[in-house]
């Protein structure tokens, strides 16, 4: 095993033996490097000022993937074997400014200028994704670009102007590097794992599955972090020490999206950003939500995996894959087994998961033929919002009657949870609206949903019936019903 | 009209520069676009500079019966902890001279998030890790939290009532041929500036204390910090380049973190750095007021108002703090841009244990205008006509008896009604309201809204001594200018617009103009920078000083080249003397070795205004700035969640500036003031803690919920009729207001649920839940005429 983290850093090799845990990569690059320029807005992911580039090869085709992500939640260690980017790497070396930062001067997108420098970031690694592809972007995926990054002066109007201006533009510095940042990446790339131990932790990183069940076996308190994106906030808010921590976002074999005529396995580190194209492969109906869970530099670092053994019960991920059947994949030591996803969540905070033992990938099937699915998110701000209510339902008609249905929820209870109440109303019955009256005074029976800050009881329990009716109306008539769909399609068009 | 924020009307966006109304880049564009502009976070650091965290109550009220320290002194890496008996001054802070708002609380808690005592530590982390070892027992009491339990228990104020008046109220109301009273709830905001309260400290010899400091008002900043550590004002030096945002939030709000800083330094004579974490920063600091209004209203079958009462009451937090201007200022605006023959208004400025609610752009005047808003819509349901129609019915007219405010001050410059008829016929209004009906008809869970908005907006302090200005302009021999005024920039581009008072005053190009940091050493004595006045008041003080020495220059060269005075120009080629052209700079040098200074200080003091608080009467404001926007909406019945799908705005900058920076402030106000009017919610439990403390959990508009088909239009060709720096107008506050066009919207997209005959009374802000209740409460009303409808009908 290496006893050091390497990472490239703009132009320069960075090598660190002693190095914490839980020190952030926002910390480090303000206080060690001194690079000013990114900025803490939040310190937990949700405003972007602390936008970098992250650049590593796909586990896929060994295309470079420019992904931003969320400086002040992104533990050093996860840095390992990446090329990093800040705003102070942008300029050519002629000392020109990037095409984004161009565009951002002359449309007037910085007011105060304090976010200026992450929506920056995003916005040249957005370029980087609309380079690949083969159309000009939509408003609605500027829009998702955009999206984990809060602007509180200009009201996003010169800034989407200014993105828009620099799809148009000419190439950047990076693009006549790409050769030698690949390079750089394949030689960091040594299929060793790291093991650094200090004063201020130990740091694992794990070059497999097999040496990740082998160091659990052995340290069964020591945490797994694959994205960070709940975990990260556990240290800049909380104030919790973590004191041994195993990096699980770079080992190879937990990166694996293995696709097959029974459906897709994701490995534990898979990102949502990595699954959500081999998701909607099967359950096109989930690529509404799946976009709207956190923002894109939240999707580049969190997975899939993560937002289900945290065992929230708001995360947005289990409610969706409950509903499409999906199976969870656990290991400990050598032994393997394979659950119902639902069956996973006990409790509020209590998991089927032995100590020790670790989500290794979850399983999701491919639907059987006539399926409907739909996933649902309602949330007081349509991106970058935790859900007040979360659905993902499928259902699935044979002779006229339902005889298989699954109605998951996120929000309305101390887990995800499946409405067997609900079902039970539906199934062997006419999906008309009588049953749907029925499913409908059944979810009181199903769930007695909390009051909090992000809506009250009694808006969870009428929304959550309300979904169903929406459900049946759209797959009833055909046409979505929803505010947003119906005006990003009119912006499409 | 155009697509996007087109400056249709900026004819000189392509001439040369030296022009003032010239759309200028933002001065620090390229800074911020390289993450090169420094915040104060970014500031290099001086060896050994401490870092502060807070320790902040738990309680929402209370006494402390005990604070032990101990453990949080024994953690690694802390220099000291401080508490209120280590101020050396006096341990205030109140903005206002109430004495109500202690630095360092020691004894009664007053709500939960309140500074208790400081964590002085040689880094960050290890000063935030320490502060959580302390161990604090209180005396809890039941706390007040909301403007019904402030009344309920007596209806404590932090600040004396205010009562306007013209005319008989209840005359005009019982008079009246009809009449309604009614209620809106209107929720707080966090301002959200992107960069959090900081401050740095660093000790100078005998006594001598610099101070940098994310605030908007560098003079109070630095007054509050001498009350603290007892020293002379010119000990202490306060200064600040820019703000990550300011909205208000950094007017009183920053005191208190630079105050800390300067302790620390004081105390430990080691330089010191305090920069709130934002849960943090949302826990301790005030907000916008939320507002509970109740309304009585008198008026005719033709939708004319007769008489208005309403009492405004705010939930203003535990001290004072602004609350007593902000709640006048509510009244000042409660009349929008409409004439009340008869009027009573009345602010309830009421003590709760949260937050010390603050300045936030609009300062109270949004909260007055919803109210406003509101009675016209009850009019317009109650009449049947469009609210449009009731909004032109009612408007202020200058120049006939209908033009008299609440406050005695005459509308002499109403352009509202204009505004709104251009916009209505621009923005196709009623076709669209037409088509939205019909396709709420036909709609069972999408309906469709859309409400076009006035705004009349006071410019001036209302505490009128705050309505002066200074700058001080040095020219140097090679020609360059440094500019140095009282104003702050907090990316309004106050600094940009200061920048080309002197290109054009001078004729010179942008790079030949700097402006400085703010800075209380020199120019001392300065108002905030709030309450849009920024460009008003400090341009006139830069227009002064540079015409100072303008015209030393203009006599010495009309002396050395034996012209006549006004032989002397200014232009982008050089400086004209009668036949002569000369670089500037080389003027400057001869005008150097002829012993012409030439540096100056200059000043300025709005004229006309004045108020009486006692008689209710004056004229607080110098003139109105206006503007109209119209919003179209979706609303879905099923989950209340709503989309905002076309804005159209035609705003008065009079004669703007900078178009594209006034285009940009439009665009800014109109998502901020849509936010607080939807998607931004305050919520305390019932101990008083503050629930939504983070972006996580307060949700501000992201790029997704801007409108989306978003046109914004400046009035052309619309001079200042008041003598402002090149007659421009204020920009900053007023198109806050025009966020009010879409909670009108919404109202209207529900009101189809019965039909158009009820009122909606929607709330603010429109949550997707608070939508849902309007919904339910409709279909109930829709439901219960059927129900009582004869069966044949």
């Amino acid at each position: 095993m290496r006893d050091a983290i390497r990472f490239w850093l703009g132009d320069e090799l960075i090598t660190l033996r002693d190095v914490g845990p839980t020190v952030t990569a926002l910390d480090w690059l303000r206080e060690t490097r001194g690079r000013k320029g990114t900025k803490e807005g939040c310190n937990e992911g949700d405003c972007g000022a602390c936008t970098i580039l992250v650049v590593r090869l796909s586990p896929e085709d060994g295309a470079l993937q420019w992904n931003a992500v969320n400086a002040c939640i992104q533990f050093l260690p996860m840095l390992d074997g990446a090329q990093v980017y800040t705003v102070e790497d942008l300029r050519d070396p002629s000392g020109a400014l990037h095409p984004v930062q161009a565009a951002m001067v002359e449309q007037h997108g910085s007011q105060c200028g304090f976010c200026t420098p992450g929506f920056v970031m995003s916005m040249v690694a957005f370029r980087k994704r609309v380079a690949s592809m083969d159309r000009s972007p939509t408003d609605a995926e500027i829009d998702d670009a955009l999206a984990g990054n809060l602007c509180r002066c200009t009201g996003y109007a010169p800034i989407v102007r200014a993105m828009q201006q620099a799809l148009d533009a000419g190439p950047d510095r990076f693009d006549t590097i790409e050769a030698d940042i690949a390079q750089r990446l394949s030689a960091l790339m040594d299929g060793l794992g790291a093991s650094l131990e200090g004063a201020k932790g130990r740091v694992t990183t794990p070059a497999s599955s097999d040496e990740l069940a082998a160091v659990m076996a052995a340290t069964p308190h020591a945490r797994i972090v694959a994205g960070a994106t709940d975990v990260g906030l556990w240290v800049t808010k909380l104030g919790r020490a973590l004191p041994h921590v195993v990096f699980i976002g770079q080992t190879p074999d937990l990166n694996r999206i293995e696709r097959t005529e029974a459906g897709v396995t994701l490995g534990a580190a898979v990102t949502w950003s990595r699954a959500e194209d081999a998701l909607c492969a099967l359950q096109p109906g989930m690529r509404e939500t799946i976009r709207r869970i956190g923002a894109r530099p939240v999707r580049n670092s969190g997975t899939v995996c993560g937002n289900i053994a945290n065992g929230s019960p708001i995360g947005d991920g289990p409610p969706l894959l409950i509903a499409a059947g999906a199976q969870l994949l656990l290991r400990r030591g050598d032994v393997r087994r394979r659950i119902p996803l639902e069956s996973f969540f006990i409790d509020y905070g209590v998991q089927d998961r032995a100590p020790s033992e670790f989500v290794e990938g979850v399983f999701i099937p491919l639907p059987e033929p006539g399926t409907r699915f739909a996933g649902y998110k309602v949330s007081k701000r349509f991106d970058q919002d935790i859900s007040a209510v979360m659905a993902g339902f499928s259902l699935r008609i044979e002779c006229g009657v339902v005889n298989d249905v699954r109605l998951a929820f996120g929000g309305m209870a101390g887990t995800p949870k499946r409405a067997a109440a609900a079902e039970a109303a539906l199934l062997g019955r006419p999906w008309d609206e009588a049953a749907l009256e029925k499913a409908r005074e059944a979810l009181a029976q199903d769930f007695t949903p909390l009051s909090d800050m992000r809506a009250s009881a009694w808006y969870r329990l009428e929304v959550a019936r309300n979904l169903l009716t929406r459900f049946h109306a759209e797959t009833t008539g055909g046409t979505r019903v929803s505010v947003y769909t119906s005006a990003t399609e009119a912006v499409d068009a | 009209m155009p697509e996007g924020g087109v400056i249709a009307n900026d004819e000189t966006v392509d001439q040369p520069q030296g022009r003032a109304s010239h759309s200028l880049r933002h001065e620090s564009a390229e800074l911020h676009v390289a993450g090169a502009a420094a915040y104060i976070d970014d500031l290099p650091e001086p060896k050994g500079v401490l870092h502060l965290a807070p320790g902040l109550s738990t309680v929402a009220r209370g006494r402390i019966l005990s604070m032990d320290l101990d453990a949080v002194r024994a953690a690694p890496g802390v220099v000291r902890v401080l508490a209120a008996a280590d101020i050396p001054g006096e341990n205030d802070v109140s903005p206002v001279g109430k004495h109500d708002e202690p630095l360092l609380t020691s004894d009664d808690v007053s709500f939960c998030g309140q500074l208790l005592f400081v964590v002085v530590g040689e880094t960050r982390a290890q000063a935030r890790s320490a502060a959580r070892f302390a161990k604090i027992e209180y005396e809890r009491e039941p706390p007040v939290l909301d403007i019904a339990q402030a009344k309920a228990a007596g209806g404590d104020l932090v600040w004396r009532s205010l009562t306007m008046r013209r005319g008989d109220v209840e005359k005009g109301l019982n008079e009246a041929p009809r009449r309604l009273s009614g209620e809106i709830t209107m929720g707080g905001q966090e301002h959200f500036y992107l960069e959090g309260q900081a401050a740095m400290a660093i000790p100078g010899e005998d006594g001598e204390m610099r101070v940098w400091s994310s605030t908007q008002h560098p003079t109070e900043t630095q007054v509050m910090i001498t009350h603290v550590l007892d020293l002379p004002s010119a000990l202490v030096t306060v200064e600040v380049r820019r703000m990550g945002g300011g909205f208000g939030g950094k007017e009183t709000q920053a005191n208190a973190v630079a105050c800390l800083a300067a302790l620390a330094a004081s105390l430990t004579g080691r330089p010191a750095k305090m920069r709130l974490d934002r849960d943090d920063d949302m826990m301790s600091t005030g907000k916008r007021h939320d507002f509970h209004i109740e309304y009585d209203v008198g008026f005719d079958d033709d939708g004319r108002i007769r008489a208005v009462d309403m009492t405004l009451a705010a939930r203003c937090g535990w001290s004072a703090d602004l609350s007593g201007p902000v709640t006048d200022r509510a009244l000042f605006h409660a009349d929008n841009a409409y004439y009340y023959p008869d009027v009573r208004l009345r602010s309830l400025p009421l003590r709760t244990n949260t937050q010390s609610n603050t300045a936030y752009r609009g300062f109270g005047g949004p909260q007055g205008i919803g109210g406003a808003e509101r009675v016209i819509e009850e009019i317009a349901y109650a009449t049947g006509l469009d609210p449009l129609e009731v909004r032109l019915r009612n408007v202020y007219a200058s120049g006939t008896p209908r033009d008299v405010t609440p406050y005695h001050m005459q509308v002499e410059d109403s352009i509202a009604a204009d505004i709104m008829k251009s916009l209505a016929k621009d923005s196709e209004y009623f076709e669209r309201k037409q088509a939205a009906r019909r396709f709420n008809a036909d709609s069972r869970f999408i309906r469709r809204g859309l409400a076009l908005t006035p705004v009349k907006f006071g410019i001036a302090f209302t505490a009128t001594h705050y309505n002066q200005a200074g700058a001080l302009v040095h020219i140097y021999t090679d020609g360059s200018v440094q500019v140095n005024h009282g104003g702050c920039e907090m990316g309004q581009g106050l600094h940009t617009k200061m920048t080309q008072v002197v290109m054009r005053e001078l004729a010179l190009d942008a790079s030949r103009v700097r402006i400085t940091a703010t800075n209380t050493g020199k120019v001392p004595n300065t108002s905030a920078t709030a309450a849009s006045s920024g460009a008003d008041l400090n341009g006139m003080a830069v227009l002064d000083a540079v015409t100072r020495i303008k015209t030393r220059l203009v006599a010495f060269a009309a002396e050395k080249w034996k012209v006549a005075e006004d032989a002397v120009t200014f232009g982008a080629d050089g400086v004209s003397v009668g036949d002569r052209t000369i670089p500037f700079s080389e003027l400057v040098k001869a005008a150097y070795f002829a012993r012409v200074s030439l540096s100056s200080s200059g000043f300025y003091k709005t004229p006309k205004i004045h108020w009486d608080q006692d008689t209710g009467r004056g004229r607080p404001f110098l003139y109105f700035a206006y503007g109209a926007a119209c919003s179209e909406v979706a609303v879905d019945l099923l989950t209340g969640e709503m989309r905002i799908e076309r804005v159209d705005i035609l705003h008065d900058a009079g004669r703007s500036l900078n178009p594209a920076i006034d285009i940009g402030q439009v665009e800014g106000a109109f998502v901020q003031g849509a936010g607080w009017l939807t998607t931004e919610e305050l919520v305390w439990d019932s101990s008083g803690r503050l629930r939504t403390h983070a972006p996580s959990t307060y949700k501000i508009p992201g790029c997704s919920d801007r409108p989306r088909v978003f046109n914004v239009r400046l009035l052309d060709e619309a001079p200042n009729r008041e003598e402002t720096i090149f007659r421009s107008k204020a920009v900053g506050e007023p198109p806050f207001v025009h966020g009010f066009s879409v909670l009108h919207a919404i109202s209207d997209a529900l009101a189809s649920i019965d039909d158009y005959r009820t009122c909606p009374r929607l709330d603010a802000p429109a949550t997707p839940e608070t939508i849902l209740r309007c919904v339910a409460r409709l279909r109930q009303a829709a439901g219960s005429r059927v129900a009582s409808a004869p069966a044949d009908g």
